[in-house]
């Protein structure tokens, strides 16, 4: 019972983190109707912002700290929200009246793009990611060996998905983008800047990404160029398998793959522990296409 | 208020409206009628900037408008609601009206706005918290009105808004139409296939016919010509 809460908690903690990757698929497949490969390798330049960061930081503030870790983690979410929103504006915008396959397509080239640049820039070996979160003393609550590092990233995860709940249902720009996911054109009839609202929506997705590379890094402190494609595949596999475009879906795919990988992993076999995710997601898909929380999509005619 | 000059927009190849001329005085209520295919959607569509003209120019209060986008021409006060409605379906009412005031920041003048709204079509305050797309297509039609007012248009362009309404509700829709014009002193450009009852409301009215004006004239006027009477109003 003991070690089933434990893998329990390993899975619920690596499974927030795909969730936030997830929300940014599904977010923008909500709104533009693609899915943006590129999405994985932004996980990836948060997770490198902190690293570079990290050296920085501690001038001001002394490493490891809370403080500091959020200090950190604010400054590589603004900045891959920024990116993201460029990545947008550079690549997808100009592309905003082509066939949805040319989109995707542009979406794979920006990936493997960032993936090689970042193999230029910040070399292809693996990093290790600096301690910028103080570990607490291992607790144990009736055998349980809990690091304090998965609550934070749970807790972090929480507060994260509970503000874009917030921002998605409550605020104007949300609601601007449930209007322009459900009908651009009459959207753009009531004033709104679809260009702008799809920006955001592009530098919400990646900052959450970004929040994602760093409690990534915290948790498993080895960062190279290429740790977002798995992430981000599985991610993806969440989104769809929550049902694309439903938010509540990505973070239940997030949560349901990441538990279910651990367990699988930890009782079974830890070989076939990447293939897990594939099989959920067939499995799924044979029963609910639309994905679990997913609304079926009626063709327009 | 609105003044169309010599408007050309092309589908691709396809040529669907060819040069056409139009003038709507501040105040008025002016009709398009035309059959399917005619061009009247794609003229409201140029005007509100989701088609871009291919050439002509589209003069709105003096300022000429054609090919700016939506948005910009929204915040000038043109508002359109668009054929078939385009609520948002999974927005509440309140939402769905709240976008429509999108770009009005003052929230005296939006809250004045709603009650407007809502004394005009009650209906729409019993439903404020429901999902729009759960309404009646009455209900739906209402809103987008609504909708569209919440923007504090001076100048309102309807699409069909008697589309697929029973005659009751049709009759409704049209004295609205009426009471918001006399209301707010808002001009207004109507297209209706229901072309008697859009002509008794109007003042002037414009016949299209695959993408050219055929006839214009004062809508009383219009209501007797033969030509219109077989083609549009059901009846020699």
């Amino acid at each position: 019972m003991t070690e089933f809460l434990q893998q329990l908690i390993n899975g619920l903690a690596f499974g927030s983190i795909l969730a936030l990757i997830a929300i940014g698929y599904t977010m923008v497949y909500g709104i533009l109707r693609f899915i943006n490969f590129a999405h994985g390798d932004i996980f990836m330049l948060g997770a490198f912002a902190g690293f570079y960061l990290a050296p920085k930081i501690a001038a001001l503030i002394p490493l490891p700290s809370i403080a500091g870790t959020l200090v950190v983690l604010g400054i590589s979410m603004a900045l891959c929200a920024g990116l993201g929103g460029l990545i947008e504006r550079l690549a997808y915008r100009p592309l905003r009246k082509r066939p949805k396959l040319t989109v995707l397509i542009t979406a794979i080239g920006v990936s493997l793009f960032i993936e090689y640049a970042g193999q230029f820039f910040f070399g292809a070996a693996p990093k290790k990611f600096p301690d910028i979160l103080p570990v607490w003393q291992v607790t144990r609550i009736g055998g349980l060996s809990l690091n304090s590092n998965q609550l934070v990233v749970l807790g972090v995860s929480l507060v994260l998905l509970l503000a874009l709940r917030f921002i998605v249902l409550k605020t104007k720009i949300g609601t601007a983008m449930r209007a322009v996911s459900f009908n651009p054109e009459a959207a753009a009839l009531m004033g709104v800047n679809t260009d702008h609202v799809i920006s955001f929506t592009f530098a919400l997705g990646s900052a959450l990404a970004a929040a994602a590379g760093i409690l990534w890094a915290i948790n498993y402190p080895s960062i190279d160029p290429l740790m977002g494609i798995l992430p981000g595949l599985k991610a993806f596999v969440a989104a769809v398998l929550g049902g694309i475009g439903s938010l509540p879906g990505a973070a239940l795919g997030g949560i349901i793959i990441g538990v279910t990988e651990t367990l699988v992993s930890g009782y079974i076999s830890s070989t076939y522990r990447d293939a897990i995710a594939f099989a959920v997601l067939i499995l799924i898909l044979l029963v609910k296409p639309s994905g679990l929380l997913g609304k079926k999509e009626i063709e327009k005619v | 208020m609105l003044e169309i000059k010599n408007l050309t927009v092309n589908y691709g190849a396809i040529c669907a409206l060819h040069g056409i001329f139009l003038s709507v005085p501040a105040g008025s209520i002016v009709t398009l009628i035309g059959s399917n295919g005619a061009g009247k959607t794609t003229t409201l569509k140029a005007i509100s900037g989701l088609l871009r003209p291919n050439s002509g120019e589209i003069l709105y209060a003096g300022r000429n408008i054609a090919g700016l986008p939506p948005h910009a021409i929204v915040a000038g006060g043109l508002s359109h609601v668009p054929e078939g409605r385009m609520i948002f379906a999974n927005l509440s009412v309140r939402e769905n009206l709240q976008m429509g005031a999108y770009l009005v920041r003052d929230k005296k003048a939006m809250r004045q706005e709603l009650e407007f709204v809502f004394a005009t079509f009650p209906r729409l305050q019993e439903r404020e918290r429901q999902i729009a797309g759960t309404l009646s297509g009455g209900e739906q039609q209402m809103l987008a009105i609504g909708r569209a007012l919440m923007s504090q248009p001076k100048f309102l362009m309807l699409d069909e808004p008697s589309l697929g309404l029973a005659p009751l509700l049709v009759k409704t829709i049209f004295e609205k139409i009426v009471e918001i014009n006399r209301a707010r002193g808002l001009t207004i450009l109507l297209v209706e296939q229901n072309a008697n009852r859009a002509l008794e409301i109007s003042q002037f009215g414009y016949v299209l016919e695959t993408g050219k004006i055929t006839l214009q004239d004062n809508a009383a006027t219009l209501r007797q010509n033969p030509q219109v009477r077989s083609a549009y109003l059901g009846g020699g």
